[in-house]
């Protein structure tokens, strides 16, 4: 991975992009053939912004993030980003650490943010009580929480969020993303998110990513001019219908 | 309460064996106790009580650290796993009387030599109960980790180390019963004075009133750490599992 040193951060209000350029990304399959699974595929990250991946399931969502993440290491192409950012994660599971109180799991991934903004973070997200519970005695949607809590409590340059609302009820997912939508909001933290739900990703974006093709590219990049605040019903179903026809036209 | 009236039990069937046999070489318990307490005057016994204990923590302590830093780098590297491998399984098949022996003729009838043999017999069941541990560990928990860019102390403390405390809590288990009965055979072969060397002294002597009478105190302090130590260990480091519904 290549990071271009130079004394800018990758900070809200900075407007050095992030560029991720993948060349070909390759999977040895069990039998030793080897599966291209993406090609060609690059993109700008511009501070500030909130992007959303879609796709279809398999379409090598999560594995685009965890090369841009630097989880995966093993792929051609770059990722210059103006210095390595601190990122927070939410990942497709809570991930959290069940022998560590939900405050010292927010704890331990920012030791360098203050005890009151932690607990005011927690109490955004609703979970001023748990701080003292440990995550086994959460329910799922709590975890989420705790989970999200975290990612914002490190006061990241970059918010990743994979599926974070999957296997949620619809009624719960919908008020977390709102949740989500007004952190992101106030905090203007460029924010990069993983989802195969259109209408999520119309309801938080700035900017989605139609991933789609094989071996996988991005097919489509469409604008999301109206603020998320001001979001209509109407504009949701034009976005919507957009997307569709792009997806049929790939097909 | 029922393993007080077992325990109980196994001093009555003492008892009516110690009656029937009317020998000297099996005395009743109460001549036990009287040995006992006439030794706890002198003072002999606690202090060859301390000493046994003092070997059976320090040799245990350096095959808990090795055995733990090993079994988690051989957990965690096939390569270092292939390349370790022989040498924990020959010294895993070394009886310990072979390391004990070999010890005092290599370095001496030192307590250097004393611990260190005694250290290297419970080493490789450490590694191999932490060594399943690491292998067992969870991936998702060191990614989160690697993004969140915590230190290596927190990593250690806090993700690490509660992973393998199950199986920390089982080396702990087997190794002390197995430390402090190796510690007496280095103790009655090479050095002046402990359980053993009493042992020792009693059997030239053929006293088995003497005997018992350090053996028997010994459990008792096993049995203490067990639950004095261990046990509130384990319940510590596990409290987060027992609220889980």
């Amino acid at each position: 991975m290549l990071y271009n040193h130079s004394s800018d951060t990758f900070r809200a209000g900075d407007r050095k992009p992030l560029e991720i350029t993948v060349k070909r990304k390759a999977f040895r399959t069990s039998s030793g053939a080897l599966r291209e699974v993406m090609r060609d595929l690059s993109l700008t990250i511009i501070s500030g912004k909130v992007y959303a991946l879609v796709g279809p399931s398999g379409c090598g969502k999560t594995t685009l993030l965890r090369i841009i993440i630097g989880l995966d290491k093993d792929f051609e192409g770059s990722i210059v980003m103006p210095e390595k950012p601190r990122i927070g994660m939410v990942f497709q599971e809570p991930r959290l650490l069940p022998w560590r109180s939900v405050f010292d799991n927010l704890r331990l991934a920012a030791p360098q943010t203050s005890d009151e903004d932690i607990i005011r973070i927690a109490s955004d997200l609703g979970l001023g009580e748990h701080l003292v519970h440990f995550p086994g005695e959460l329910s799922l949607g709590l975890a989420r929480r705790v989970s999200l809590a975290r990612a914002f409590a490190v006061k990241p340059d970059l918010l990743v969020l994979d599926e974070p609302f999957v296997s949620l009820d619809a009624v719960l997912a919908e008020r977390l993303r709102d949740e989500l939508a007004a952190l992101v909001e106030r905090t203007k933290v460029t924010t990069l998110l993983v989802t195969h739900g259109i209408e999520e990703a119309i309801r938080l974006a700035d900017s989605i990513l139609l991933l789609g093709g094989r071996p996988t590219g991005i097919v489509a990049e469409i604008d999301i001019e109206t603020p998320r605040h001001a979001m209509t019903d109407a504009y949701a179903a034009e976005i919507q219908a957009q997307i569709s026809a792009v997806f049929a036209g790939a097909a | 309460m029922l393993r007080v009236l077992s325990l109980l039990a196994l001093i009555a069937v003492w008892q009516i064996a110690a009656m029937m046999a009317h020998s000297l070489v099996l005395p009743e318990p109460l001549a036990v106790l009287g040995t006992m307490v006439h030794e706890a005057r002198s003072g002999a016994l606690f202090f060859n009580l301390g000493v046994t204990l003092a070997r059976v923590i320090v040799s245990f302590g350096i095959a808990m650290l090795f055995g733990t830093i090993f079994g988690i780098f051989m957990g965690r590297s096939p390569t270092f796993d292939r390349v370790a491998d022989p040498w924990l399984i020959v010294l895993l098949n070394l009886p310990a009387l072979v390391i004990v022996v070999l010890a005092y003729i290599w370095i001496g009838l030192t307590e250097t030599a004393a611990v260190i043999a005694v250290a290297l017999n419970k080493l490789p069941n450490t590694t191999v109960t932490i060594r399943e541990g690491a292998r067992a560990l969870d991936p998702a928990l060191q990614e989160m980790a690697a993004i969140f860019a915590m230190p290596w102390r927190t990593r250690l403390q806090h993700v690490l180390l509660p992973q393998l405390a199950p199986y920390i809590a089982a080396a702990t288990r087997s190794g002390l019963s197995l430390v402090w009965k190796i510690v007496l055979v280095a103790e009655l072969l090479g050095r002046p004075n402990g359980v053993g060397f009493e042992i020792y002294t009693a059997f030239q002597l053929f006293d088995v009133n003497l005997l018992l009478a350090y053996a028997l105190p010994f459990i008792v302090i096993m049995l203490g750490i067990e639950t004095l130590v261990v046990q509130p260990f384990e319940r510590h480091v596990s409290r987060w599992r027992q609220k889980t519904a």
